[in-house]
């Protein structure tokens, strides 16, 4: 049980007469990568906002290391340790990358309220910023203007603010949105190294980085999982053969 | 960046060095319109870190410019009349002190925006707008019928108030003290944007759901940029109530309020001179354009209009760039 960083117990969640989540019970086990799948419109994005607080359920329960955070407000999940990056960019485009970064460190750091002292000159921030800046590569890129960043850098530069939170979990709305090719496979890469430092929830239409990357799958349909297992059960599983994979292969 | 600093240094400098020619050659009713500038800078400036970096569009900041007015009017009201205040649990002679009334009028402005920010804040957009116009106009209708302190007519202070020291009703030693308080201003705004909150409230106008993410609260550090816009911006109306000698409801008008947004348009939203440029634009056009036509507003918005439409960023924008580091 307390394996489980991240827990729903019976998710449910209706837009009028559309059930966008059914009855869905996952977990995110310490070291794993856990994929959500589905067809556009299956409640992904709902199921995501559910865990990370942009959206409260209809009942059910959200658990956070074993703590219902059901309650809780989307800082106070992130405080708690939720790293999420989102599908289509959410950065201050305005502000110069390293600026984006610091944000993050600052949050994690908990101490916003100084209005006197330059943000540039506190050296502990600064170190947890580069950091993150240097895993993904984004370091020579620093100094520039988030809006000059190409697509791909953008993904990278989502990622490096969920790392300075330094998470207990990742919950990643498909990170290889956009990425060409050589683009994928880099971040695919990186997110097989990152599962040591805190557990993924991946939700990703991406296929090829999908089974390289999970330990697990779970496949939602209409709001209800109807299977989660690992790669190759999944694949030979029927009805998603029938529901999702039959209809791209 | 750099073209920016010289800019700013520029304008700083002139604004200084007209009024102080002025003296040379006597001619006071020029320092008067300086610091009617560098005053309604200040309440711009106050006004531009809610709107330019909160991204707070407040339509209500006579509010604060006027409960900063009425802060100076009713202490100097008392003192001039010998009339003691009586707050109930204290009787206090009123004052003729500037710093106190700063003080009075930043704390009492601080609390009116902390309390409208707290309601207001609940809504954004077009609503935000709208329900600071409301809470500034509550204050106007309130002011007009307050009879004890003049109602429509407002209050007439003889003399101006006193600082230590100086001889205020010398106007180029009044512009002197408005002139460091907008310096003043300017510096702490310059100090907060550098800031650890800065970067936060920054981050928050653009993208709060990121904000949220890395665990902060964007609507808190939204409402604390609202008290610290408000306050300084009551600090300018103290100041404004000083340079006319004289305390009105039109302090409240949200004709003020649409003006300090003008004056920040002009010179460039979240550009650290915005304000000040706007101000000296706005003033230098009310005085030459005003002495040719009562329709000087007509010009102001043509060219108001050419702002928005040719120069985004406003002036500062055009002339060095959109805002953003490096």
């Amino acid at each position: 049980m307390t394996d489980n960083i991240i827990e729903t117990r019976g998710i449910t969640k209706s837009f009028g007469s559309l059930k966008a989540s059914d009855d869905i019970s996952i977990d995110l086990r310490a070291g794993e990568i856990h994929a959500i799948i589905g067809p556009n419109g299956a409640g992904k994005s709902t199921l995501i906002h559910q865990i990370c607080g942009g959206l409260a359920p209809d009942a059910g329960q959200v658990l956070l290391g074993g703590q219902d955070v059901t309650a809780l407000t989307t800082a106070a999940r992130a405080r708690k340790g939720l790293g999420r990056t989102f599908q289509i960019s959410a950065l201050a485009m305005e502000d110069s990358v390293l600026e984006n970064v610091l944000l993050g460190a600052m949050g994690a750091s908990g101490r916003p309220w100084r209005f006197w002292q330059a943000i540039m000159g506190d050296r502990s921030l600064r170190e947890r910023a580069e950091a993150a800046l240097e895993r993904v590569g984004l370091m020579d890129q620093r100094h520039i203007r988030t809006s000059a960043l190409s697509h791909g850098q953008r993904r990278q530069l989502e990622v490096a603010v969920a790392l300075t939170l330094d998470p207990r979990a990742f919950v990643m709305d498909e990170p290889m949105a956009g990425l060409g090719a050589e683009g994928s496979k880099n971040l695919t890469g990186f997110l097989d190294g990152l599962r040591a430092q805190a557990p993924i929830l991946l939700v990703e239409h991406d296929m090829d980085a999908v089974f390289a990357l999970a330990d697990r799958i779970s496949v939602l349909v209409y709001g209800r999982i109807i299977a989660t297992g690992s790669v190759d059960e999944i694949r030979t599983n029927a009805d998603v053969r029938e529901a999702y994979l039959g209809e791209e292969a | 960046m750099i073209r920016e600093s010289y800019l700013n240094a520029a304008l700083l400098a002139g604004l200084l060095a007209v009024p102080l020619y002025a003296l040379v050659v006597d001619e006071p009713f020029t320092i008067t319109l300086a610091t009617r500038a560098a005053i309604l800078a200040l309440a711009a400036v106050g006004l531009n870190i809610a709107l330019g970096w909160g991204g707070l569009v407040s339509f209500g900041h006579a509010a604060f410019f006027g409960i900063g007015g009425y802060s100076m009017g009713i202490l100097a009201f008392h003192a001039q009349n010998f009339v003691p205040l009586d707050l109930g649990i204290m009787v206090f002679d009123g004052t003729k002190s500037m710093p106190i009334i700063w003080l009075v009028a930043v704390l009492a402005s601080a609390l009116a925006a902390l309390l409208i920010g707290l309601l207001s804040l609940r809504t954004s957009g077009v609503y935000f707008i709208m329900i600071t116009l409301a809470f500034a106009q509550m204050f106007y209708y309130f002011a007009i019928s307050w009879a004890r302190y003049g109602g429509e007519d407002g209050i007439p202070i003889y003399v101006r108030n006193d600082f230590p020291g100086l001889n205020t009703l010398v106007p180029i030693q009044f512009f002197g003290i408005c002139f460091v308080a907008l310096l003043l201003a300017l510096w702490l705004n310059a100090r907060l944007v550098a800031s650890p909150f800065g970067l936060a409230l920054n981050a928050a106008r653009q993208v709060p759901v990121r904000v949220q993410t890395v665990g902060l609260d964007p609507t808190r550090l939204k409402l604390v940029a609202f008290v610290m816009s408000g306050a300084i911006t009551g600090l300018a109306g103290a100041l404004f109530a000083d340079l006319n000698r004289f305390v009105s409801p039109s302090m409240f008008s949200w004709h003020l309020s649409g003006e300090l947004i003008v004056l920040i348009i002009l010179g460039g939203v979240g550009r650290l001179m915005g304000p000040v440029l706007g101000a000296v634009m706005f003033v230098a056009l009310e005085h030459w354009l005003g002495g040719l036509t009562t329709h000087w507003h007509i010009a102001l918005g043509a060219i108001l209009l050419g702002v928005v439409l040719f120069a985004r960023g406003g002036l500062i924008g055009l002339l060095c760039g959109p805002r953003g580091q490096t």
